[in-house]
């Protein structure tokens, strides 16, 4: 790549979804189909012909209103999707916080779970060991080490996943609206943590609804509206423009 | 050529990176099933031995003029097949069962059905204890033929998992396969010479047995190695090897084909 600094580079990137209004899902169902040629997916195009780089360093914001496609395109810089059409270059790790404590056991105990998550994440076990005490520290649930999650509170799970996605110094760390859940005080941790993340050559890509957090942590930002980019640049610049817009209507 | 190389260094890079998911989803597949039960670990034992010996007072009255030290053949086939249908029975589920997992981060998408089956292993080995009680107490005779069963296991192992990949990524695209397998392990269960003799059965049959049921071909070899004290013949370990890395192929094939459509259907 020509620019070393690029970190994520989206280029041209649409996006397939099967919304499969007659689900095929069963053998039968699929014979008679393909008997009558109707074997079809219905698509559905979630993100259309995005195009956006960012460099190292940068922290991009998303927004744009509900089914625009901002967690799709999230899944497909994370990995967990292919483009239909174009492609994603990352360089670096990611650490997606698509959603806090996707990879926890309700049964496994808090121990077992920082170890299990951490390794969805990518990491060593020898590494989860050196930072376990850190990341219990910042989650703040020393006591309850050894109760299994499922008596945890969804604040407190949503602590521990943070904790544990953010204490491992990504290249890139992915967030999606998932600070809704914690309480206030854990909130500016949570911020302060982004903060310190960034300063230190972190790259992030925040999607949140709440405009103020957005203006507050990012310097660019891409609002998508129904897959489609409807502006990318300086986070003042875009926000504004998107405010008017939801204002208007 | 260099293409599908660099291709493959990849996977076993990525498997490489993600050993430790794979090796703490064992531990936590097998610590969870015991948890919270009174004598945990010793059910792995006392389940099967319990089991036998219900099957042993059953059976023994239809068959055991024609068979010596019927707990000891019983069990061997038992074991094994019951690690087969346990284990591949789970695996059906460890894609789409995983699917918040699955549509939240990347993961190498085999590495649960790979979990599934390989906790299944250590569970069988831990069975095994049940076994040799049944040895002594049978005071059967062992040779050192015995020493060779983890050549078995190694082959029924590979079988399970190219077996449970095709299973899984079937179960995402029609649900049926859950079904329609439930219905082939039953009839594939009274078509492998568990707790009867072979001979039992009428000729053709037999036959087909020993030409097209893979699970005879590790059942067999085992027997030979454990029960008769013997070593198996090179055709049943030549079929057992080649059903295993056939099985391994298909399940591999199939997956990597349709992986990445997994997350259009979950």
């Amino acid at each position: 790549m020509a620019d070393k600094n690029v970190m994520i580079d989206v280029d041209h990137v649409t996006i397939r979804f099967n919304l499969s209004s007659q689900k095929v899902d069963n053998l039968k169902e699929y014979l008679v189909k393909l008997m009558k040629h109707e074997l079809m997916f219905q698509e559905f195009l979630a993100v259309q012909d995005v195009s956006f780089q960012v460099r190292r360093g940068e922290a991009w914001g998303l927004i744009g209103v509900n089914g625009s496609g901002k967690s799709t395109l999230l899944k497909a810089i994370s990995g967990i999707m292919k483009p239909y059409k174009g492609t994603v270059t990352v360089s670096g790790s990611v650490a997606p916080l698509i959603e806090l404590g996707a990879g926890f056991d309700p049964e496994c105990t808090a121990r077992e779970n920082i170890y299990l998550n951490g390794c969805v994440l990518g990491h060593s076990e020898k590494f989860m060991q050196e930072h376990f005490d850190e990341i219990v520290a910042f989650a703040e649930i020393e006591q309850f080490l050894d109760s299994p999650l499922k008596n945890f509170s969804s604040g407190m799970k949503a602590r521990l996943g943070f904790s544990v996605a953010t204490m491992v110094k990504p290249d890139i760390l992915i967030v999606d609206e998932i600070l809704s859940v914690g309480d206030y005080k854990f909130k500016q941790k949570c911020m302060k943590r982004m903060n310190e993340l960034l300063s230190g050559g972190t790259t992030l890509l925040f999607v949140s609804h709440n405009i103020e957090e957005v203006r507050q942590l990012c310097d660019h930002a891409l609002w998508i509206d129904k897959g489609i980019d409807r502006m990318q640049g300086e986070v003042n610049a875009v926000c504004d423009a998107y405010m008017e817009e939801m204002n208007q209507s | 050529m260099n293409k599908s190389q660099s291709k493959l260094s990849q996977y076993l890079r990525e498997f490489w990176k993600y050993r430790d998911l794979l090796r703490l989803l064992v531990t936590k597949n097998i610590k969870l099933k015991y948890r919270r039960s009174f004598l945990g670990y010793v059910w792995s034992i006392l389940n099967p031995l319990l089991i036998m010996i219900v099957m042993t007072i059953v059976f023994s009255t239809m068959f055991s003029r024609n068979i010596e030290n019927f707990p000891v053949y019983l069990f061997c086939g038992q074991l094994l097949f019951n690690f087969m249908s346990n284990t591949t029975h789970q695996a059906i589920f460890s894609v789409s069962g995983n699917a918040a997992l699955l549509k939240k981060t990347y993961l190498p998408k085999y590495i649960f059905t790979l979990a599934n089956v390989t906790s299944g292993l250590v569970d069988l080995v831990f069975s095994l204890g049940a076994l040799v009680i049944v040895l002594i107490a049978t005071r059967a005779r062992v040779t050192w033929y015995v020493l060779l069963f983890p050549f078995v296991l190694a082959q029924l192992y590979v079988f399970c998992i190219g077996l449970g990949l095709f299973l899984a990524q079937a179960n995402v695209f029609f649900k049926d396969t859950q079904f329609i397998y439930n219905a082939v392990t039953t009839a594939w269960m009274y078509l492998t010479p568990i707790f009867y003799p072979l001979e039992a059965l009428p000729e053709k049959l037999i036959w087909c047995i020993k030409h097209f049921n893979p699970m005879y071909f590790y059942i067999g070899q085992f027997r030979d190695l454990v029960y008769y004290g013997r070593m198996p013949g090179h055709l049943i370990i030549l079929a057992g090897c080649g059903a295993a890395l056939a099985m391994l192929l298909l399940g591999v094939w199939s997956f990597l084909r349709t992986k990445d459509r997994f997350i259009l259907y979950i």
